[in-house]
């Protein structure tokens, strides 16, 4: 990366995903909507639609994606007020509402930071070269005697403005067509370590989540949704519901047959949470279960493990695996069983909606503005400029609130009621009605040869596809669900991936680091495992695996590359302090993946001490690339560590007769605080493309800890959750 | 009628006696700070102070509440508010969620027991999840608060 990039307008406006130069200006007016549309007096410059300067010197710069735990209100701003040498502290954050000016708003699969890196960038310098510009042209000096320095500019003579003062002239000057990038080395808020801007309204609990949004008359309702998915009601009885105390209204919600639409069902409304709850608890209801009512997690795990122990759709074929087999010294196979997991964000899907006439406006906590507007223009058919999408505070999303048929329901319910309402879930009705992480059955092979080096590797799996949430009846995995099993960093001269069929009877959705999860389980235990078979070391042995310093072409703009990869297993391993001696019963064992274009290795220290486990440390490095909130990135590998242990030691959704069988956190557990373990994190220094944050330390930590379990016990587990082994 | 006294304030509302006080706080008096999780006392996120004890709003009914002085996050109690302090010093939330709960349990502990150890600190927040897994820097930040206290 270059420390200073020239970058005309034109690719700057299309680099947000505009049509357009001359889109800038519109981009200035329409910034806030009518309703919410702030003083004029008070709003004075907009050089484009990120940055807000007012003529008291207060900057308000609007964070377009959504904060969920992510940080990212404060790392997308803390950008531009470094571009901009803004003072921080005269900061404060507008949430963008759901609108596609402001490019993809889609806060996914951990690109806020490297989607929007540059056009942050570009947004701070362009706001900075115009104060520069009306600074330069009231003491009618050449601009370039200017420099902007923490809110001021400043004269080479010494005399100085603020940005304030600036604002009038600036507001009448032309948007520049090219910017100039400050050199990485001046960056002040870029790498280091910024508080969360909302920490305070966190811990006073002036902070509103999308639970917490009121309006005036606003009714409470809960829905009563078919146990098993896609199932509809034949009849009800409302009469007891009807009388409880708070309880207004029952009324139907359609199935809407789209990928985020509604489930449908009957929705209690009443005067608060509570009484809707117990309202809908007094329904009766006979439901018609439909085709998934055959669902039986248990016979299903079944049917894919037979289905990945016989020949699958090939989807990678190098040199000749079968020939690397029957040349083997000695031959390692395995099978692996991941059960459904479930986000159960703390804070359940919900929603408020507004209709009123033909227009709608929601406050919802989603992760997803723009899927959550168009969801509900289409259920309406009104004009997207008649629905307005409002992002609340998420308590946790981990890819569940990315899915809005939480929000269509509040709008249908708000039609209905012609008021505004709010949608809760209850935990249970998180837990049994999600986009659930898929189950998997993976079997693996491989050969070693007299010099214990890897000639063949053969990976089958079977999971039911995110795709077919998309395309019902999809039934074997996407070609994205298969690069992470066919793009392992390894050097292997034969390498067979194959896919198993797995039709969805239950909705697949995408949970923090998705496919990583178990690709990265199988394919890290399976190369312990052949450590193991080798009689070598497993940091050792994997080192020799990934094989020399080379960029790897996965089909992706960005390369992998091995030397990072090892960089970061071998930082972790010393961390650790790998290969000490360690008291009886403890075992250190080691993970590392590549996943959202970042580098990942955790070294995991257990202790199984009469057959009950402990993780006691946790030694993450990350190589992300540039940094633009060491504490975030920090706090995230933290996160990470303890999501990672959760699925690890519990997290298991079961599925019987078409129902889910956990209904809250007491069958459906979480890793609490007197199990967390002690998370060391380091981060790479690097100024290389900024990469993926948010999801990347999940996937290591379940193969590091049953790796190191092994080394504990010499117990080899190949299927999760580890509490089924009764050693949690 | 019921008439609760919530940080010092008294509010008389009209709610069933056996509606959970979590409810009630929320959807009655309006006070969003104390969070629903679970509703059924597992997770800590609805963590009131009940005459300075700890207890889950999700599963006590409001009519167990009357004559008590209620705690909550907005509320007012010196322990808290250094432990705010030391959230804020050390970043402790991620998303936020859980934290309102995670203060009371802490302030509880802090009320009756002035130099908490690790053991300590695990028992007394044993009850209260946090998805996003910040149990490290709360640990942290309740240290850190002794610290301080015991500094000045
Ligand atoms: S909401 Fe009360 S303990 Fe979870
Ligand atoms: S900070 Fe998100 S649940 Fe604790």
């Amino acid at each position: 990366m270059s420390s200073i990039k020239n970058i005309s307008r034109r690719s700057f406006v299309r680099s947000i995903g505009l049509a357009s130069g001359g889109l800038i200006l519109a981009c200035n007016t329409s910034i806030f909507t009518d309703k919410e549309k702030a003083p004029e007096n008070l709003i004075d410059f907009n050089p484009n639609l990120f940055v807000q300067l007012n003529s008291d010197g207060s900057l308000i710069l609007v964070a377009s994606r959504s904060e969920m735990g992510n940080g990212v209100r404060t790392s997308l701003p803390s950008i531009i007020a470094d571009e901009m040498e803004a003072d921080w502290s005269r900061v404060s954050i507008k949430q963008a509402t759901g609108d596609k000016k402001y490019g993809d708003q889609n806060t996914d699969g951990s690109r806020s930071i490297r989607y929007l890196y540059t056009t942050m960038r570009q947004m701070g310098a362009t706001a900075k070269a115009m104060l520069i510009s009306a600074a330069a042209q009231k003491w009618e000096v050449p601009a370039d005697e200017c420099i902007a320095e923490k809110h001021f500019i400043i004269h080479s003579s010494g005399k100085k403005i603020s940005f304030g003062d600036l604002v009038e002239i600036a507001k009448t000057l032309e948007i520049p067509t090219e910017v100039t990038l400050k050199d990485p080395e001046k960056f002040k808020y870029i790498g280091k370590h910024l508080k969360s801007i909302d920490v305070e309204k966190y811990v006073n609990g002036s902070a509103i989540f999308g639970l917490d949004k009121r309006l005036p008359n606003m009714k409470f309702a809960a829905i009563a949704r078919c146990p098993v998915t896609f199932g509809t009601f034949k009849s009800y009885d409302k009469s007891e519901a009807l009388k409880i105390a708070g309880v207004i209204d029952v009324i139907e919600i359609p199935r809407i047959e789209r990928p985020f639409g509604a489930l449908g069902g009957i929705a209690v409304v009443a005067t608060n949470t509570w009484a809707a709850f117990k309202g809908r608890d007094a329904l009766k209801i006979d439901w018609d279960y439909g085709s998934n009512k055959s669902y039986d997690s248990a016979e299903y795990m079944k049917q894919i493990t037979a289905n990945v122990h016989k020949p699958g759709k090939v989807s990678k074929d190098k040199g000749n695996v079968n020939k690397a087999f029957k040349n083997a010294k000695k031959i390692v196979e395995s099978t692996f069983q991941l059960p459904h997991l479930s986000h159960a964000p703390m804070e359940v899907p919900n929603a408020v909606a507004w209709v009123q006439g033909e227009t709608c406006e929601v406050w919802a906590p989603t992760q997803q503005p723009q899927a959550s507007r168009k969801e509900v223009v289409e259920y309406l058919g009104v004009p997207e400029e008649n629905v307005t999408v409002n992002v609340t505070f998420l308590g946790g999303g981990f890819g569940r609130k990315s899915k809005p048929d939480y929000v269509v329901e509040a709008v249908a319910v708000s039609r209905t009621m012609n008021g505004p309402v709010q949608v809760v879930w209850s935990r249970e009705d998180d837990i049994k009605h999600g986009y659930y992480h898929t189950v998997s059955a993976q079997y693996m092979k491989a050969s070693l040869d007299k010099n214990n080096k890897v000639t063949g590797w053969l990976h089958r799996f079977a999971l039911p596809t995110i795709t077919s949430t998309f395309s019902p009846g999809a039934d074997y995995a996407a070609g994205w669900e298969i690069g992470s099993a066919s793009n392992i960093p390894f050097t292997l001269e034969n390498m067979k991936v194959e896919v198993g069929q797995a039709p969805a009877l239950i909705r697949i959705g995408w949970l923090r680091s998705v496919i990583n999860i178990p690709h990265g389980f199988s394919v890290n235990v399976f190369a312990d495992e052949l450590a193991n078979a080798a009689n070598e070391d497993p940091l050792e042995f994997r080192l020799k695996l990934i094989g020399e310093d080379r960029l790897e072409d996965t089909k992706n703009p960005i390369k992998y590359d091995t030397a990072r990869l090892k960089n970061v297993l071998k930082k972790a391993a010393k961390n650790a302090n790998w290969g000490a001696n360690l008291p009886e019963g403890h075992g250190l064992g080691l993970a590392v993946q590549y996943s959202f274009f970042s580098y990942v290795a955790s070294v995991v220290e257990v202790s199984v001490i009469n057959n009950k486990l402990t993780v006691h440390n946790v030694y993450t490095v990350i190589d992300c690339g540039t940094v633009i909130n060491k504490d975030t990135v920090k706090a995230q590998m933290e996160g990470s560590a303890i999501f990672g242990m959760s699925l690890a030691m519990y997290g298991k959704i079961t599925a019987k007769d078409g129902a889910i069988e956990q209904g809250n956190y007491s069958d459906y557990q979480m890793t609490r605080m007197h199990q967390a373990p002690k998370v060391h994190v380091e981060i790479v220094d690097s100024i290389e493309n900024p990469t993926g944050v948010g999801e990347p330390g999940v996937p290591v930590i379940a193969p590091a800890i049953v790796n190191a379990i092994y080394k504990a016990t010499g117990k080899r587990y190949h299927n999760l959750p580890l509490s089924d082994y009764g050693i949690v | 009628m019921i008439t609760l006294q919530i940080n010092g304030e008294k509010h008389t509302i009209d709610a069933d006696p056996t509606m959970p006080l979590l409810w009630a706080i929320r959807d009655i008096v309006g006070l969003t700070g104390t969070k629903y999780g679970c509703g059924e006392g597992v997770c800590g996120s609805c963590k009131v102070l009940l005459d300075n004890s700890p207890v889950q709003s999700c599963v006590i009914p409001v009519s167990a509440a009357k004559g008590k002085n209620i705690t909550t996050v907005e509320g007012e109690n010196k322990n808290l508010q250094l432990l705010q302090e030391s959230w804020v010093e050390l970043n402790v939330p991620q998303c936020g969620f859980c934290q309102p709960g995670q203060l009371i349990a802490a302030t509880a502990l802090l009320d009756k027991n002035e130099k908490p150890t690790d053991k300590d600190i695990d028992e007394a927040m044993i009850g209260n999840i946090c998805r996003c897994g910040t149990y490290q820097r709360i640990k942290n930040a309740i240290h850190r608060t002794v610290e301080l206290k015991n500094q000045n």
